[in-house]
């Protein structure tokens, strides 16, 4: 449960090796929650991020999961309540970044890792968000992108997949509105991280840190976007106005 | 489905309200509700936390029983249903010469919470604590079953102080204490620092029937912890001769102000806070001696405002409250000077020294120094100072108060409340499917 103060009690990351997935349980565990469970493909996390988070004093538990599998995303959101009780933050923090130029080369991946960031969240979503409801409490987190509330010629696939996961989160978060449970929208620019090792970062990007951060506080104050940082929100209600000509020359 | 949330405000969840209006209805309740997220029965909310929520699941309004009550003046016993308030009960007992053997800080709440929280009064250090003058009640388990338990059973000493968890309680029967008046006799006195109230409070409390002190937090350097003392007795007939004209027992007591609807947040910050406990410690008498007073002004100031807890805007508070067992006054010392350097927002500061507790084997009371503060929630860094308050008082053999309790965690209840165990496995017995739950319950996994 949610206490008085914001802290929460337990903890479930959906893409368990996600490294701001990772930076913001250990944040969580730092403010009292004891209980975690980490569902990774394979069942794997590597030893340091276990020991660290049991270094800081949670239970920490494995469990195997694949997002491309959307039939068995239930079944891991059933063990995650299993093992740890009411589920008070879930976040699914999967996914994949393919370079637009392979995308355009295989157009049978771009499908695939748009079926995981788009189909496996609207799974994984679901399933978590019928858990919530039932409890009366808790908060998906969403992790969606700069990259999906305008598409850019750049990286349209993955934008793609972000700008459904976002309308996706959107309504949800309408769907579950009074039933206790919540959605929070976590949009972030360019984040300099192991994802985006080799690129260069775009401007106003921000470290895992900082998105950790700021996901800690939106769920302090029960916010229901987040911008990180806060200024992408004006930056982008300026970008939204741009005429398609000159959006199209974005050389990014 | 309502929402809901404790007095404190903070982390409200919503849950199916029922209302029923009879042990039979609440029988019926139990029986639909084997499955799923439980019940839990719910008096009038003034447990600051989430023990009286269940998210997602039923809440038992038990304000719908039926207040009832019967005198036994022979055996000098009430019989109460559950959902009745202890200002109900008041109303009806001042006026006949008799009073409730145990009242919190506010009359505002039920029988049945007052047992589940096993409440405690100014009282304590001679009366102990609520469970201790319940002499039956009668509790309606997770079977549907309408159980009548006594002080014998070890399930009555797991609902004492169970918070709601062991099943909901319909109605008991509890000893109450002969009054001659309606007023109390009343002696004030002042200390300049922390030392001097707790050698005054060791060296005379026994004296009164009712005593406790109020700390002005917001003092610092040598005079930190100045108090100002409260502690009286029953007035007899005698005490309010030429005083108190007519009825001696009358007692009408009146709600003169309610909290607007909404309040500016931030309106009790250290400037109002700071300006409010210096008056408060100012205004009061260096020493004064057999001052009567009314029932409300000396048990229940609070009850004169209504919802004074919207006084806090819509961040709510946080009441913590710990007790450390005597000799671990060093405790009391760390935690009153850190609370005043770091000037920490307190309203309402309040130090009382228990007496022995009940065998409730989750009751808060134990022989020792309580206290409870009133704290914004929104307090900068305050779950990281609360945090450091919990582990200091779980090293000294102390414990908080679940009934309070909104943040703390399950280790340290784990810790400090040594007959968990032997309650939960009464508790499991009684209710082996766990149909009884509360928010408080999954937060502490109680």
């Amino acid at each position: 449960m949610r206490n008085a103060l914001g802290s929460v009690d337990t903890v479930l990351l959906l893409g368990g090796r996600s490294e701001i997935g990772l930076a913001i349980v250990a944040r969580l565990v730092r403010d009292g929650a004891s209980r975690v469970m980490l569902a990774a493909r394979g069942g794997t996390v590597p030893d340091e991020e276990l020991e660290r988070l049991r270094r800081l004093g949670a239970e920490v538990h494995v469990v195997d999961f694949d997002a491309s599998r959307p039939e068995t995303h239930q079944d891991v959101i059933d063990t995650a309540a299993a093992k740890l009780g009411d589920l008070d933050v879930v976040i699914p923090a999967f996914g994949v970044l393919g370079s637009q130029a392979a995308y355009d080369r295989d157009p049978e991946v771009a499908a695939r890792d748009v079926a995981v960031n788009f189909g496996g969240h609207v799974s994984a979503g679901l399933a978590a968000a019928r858990r919530l409801r039932e409890q009366g409490h808790g908060t998906l987190v969403v992790l969606s992108s700069v990259a999906g509330v305008r598409v850019r010629r750049a990286n349209f696939v993955y934008g793609s997949a972000k700008a459904g996961l976002d309308g996706f989160a959107q309504g949800l978060g309408d769907a579950l509105h009074g039933s206790g449970a919540r959605v929070l929208i976590v949009r972030p620019g360019f984040v300099i991280g192991r994802m985006t090792e080799g690129m260069t970062p775009a401007p106003m990007a921000v470290g895992v840190d900082e998105v950790a951060d700021a996901v800690i506080e939106a769920l302090r104050s029960r916010a229901r976007v987040v911008w990180v940082p806060a200024r992408l929100r004006p930056a982008f209600t300026v970008m939204r106005l741009l005429p398609q000509a000159i959006w199209r020359r974005m050389p990014r | 489905m309502t929402l809901l949330t404790g007095w404190g405000r903070t982390a409200p969840t919503p849950a199916t309200l029922a209302r029923p209006r009879s042990a039979d209805e609440v029988a019926a309740l139990v029986k639909e509700n084997t499955a799923g997220r439980g019940l839990l029965a719910r008096g009038l909310g003034r447990a600051y936390g989430d023990a009286a929520q269940n998210a997602g699941g039923t809440v038992l309004d038990c304000t719908a029983l039926p207040p009832s009550w019967t005198l036994d003046p022979e055996a000098g016993e009430v019989t109460a249903s559950a959902g009745t308030s202890l200002h109900d009960l008041m109303n009806a007992l001042v006026p006949r010469g008799w009073f409730v053997p145990v009242t919190p800080g506010t009359r505002y709440v039920t029988v049945g919470g007052a047992i589940a929280a096993d409440v405690h009064g100014k009282n304590h250090h001679v009366d102990s604590s609520f469970g201790a003058h319940v002499r039956s009640l009668t509790l309606v388990t997770a079977d549907g079953s309408v159980r009548v338990l006594g002080p014998a059973d070890d399930l009555f000493w797991a609902t004492v102080g169970g918070m709601g968890l062991t099943g909901v309680i319909v109605e008991a029967t509890f000893a109450c204490v002969p009054i001659e008046t309606s007023r109390m006799r009343v002696d004030v006195e002042r200390t300049r620092d922390l030392d001097e109230t707790l050698d005054v409070m060791t060296a005379t409390d026994d004296r009164y029937r009712y005593t406790v002190a109020w700390i002005d937090l917001m003092a610092r350097g040598g005079r930190t912890g100045r108090s100002v003392l409260t502690r009286g007795d029953h007035a007899t007939r005698e005490d309010v001769r030429g005083v108190v004209r007519g009825d001696p027992l009358a007692f009408a007591p009146r709600q003169r102000l309610a909290a607007p609807p909404w309040v500016p947040d931030g309106l009790l910050n250290r400037a109002t806070v700071g300006a409010f406990n210096a008056v408060w410690y100012g205004k009061a008498p260096k020493a004064r001696r057999g001052l009567i007073q009314g029932v409300t002004p000396f048990f229940h100031p609070l009850d004169a405002v209504a919802g004074w807890n919207r006084m806090y805007g819509s961040g709510g508070l946080v009441q913590y409250q710990f007790v450390v067992p005597f000799g671990a006054e060093d405790t009391l010392r760390r935690v009153v000077g850190t609370l005043s350097t770091r000037r920490v927002v307190s309203f309402l500061t309040v130090l009382k020294r228990f007496g022995v507790g009940t065998p409730g084997m989750l009751s808060f009371p134990m022989p020792g120094w309580t206290l409870a503060l009133d704290i914004p929630a929104g307090v900068p860094g305050l779950a990281g100072l609360l945090r450091t308050f919990d582990d200091w008082v779980v090293e000294a053999g102390g414990r908080l108060y679940l009934a309070k309790d909104s943040r703390t965690s399950a280790a340290s209840v784990a810790t400090s409340y040594p007959r968990l165990e032997e309650w939960r496995a009464i508790r499991d017995a009684a209710d082996p499917d766990g149909v009884f739950r509360s928010d408080l319950a999954r937060r502490l996994r109680l």
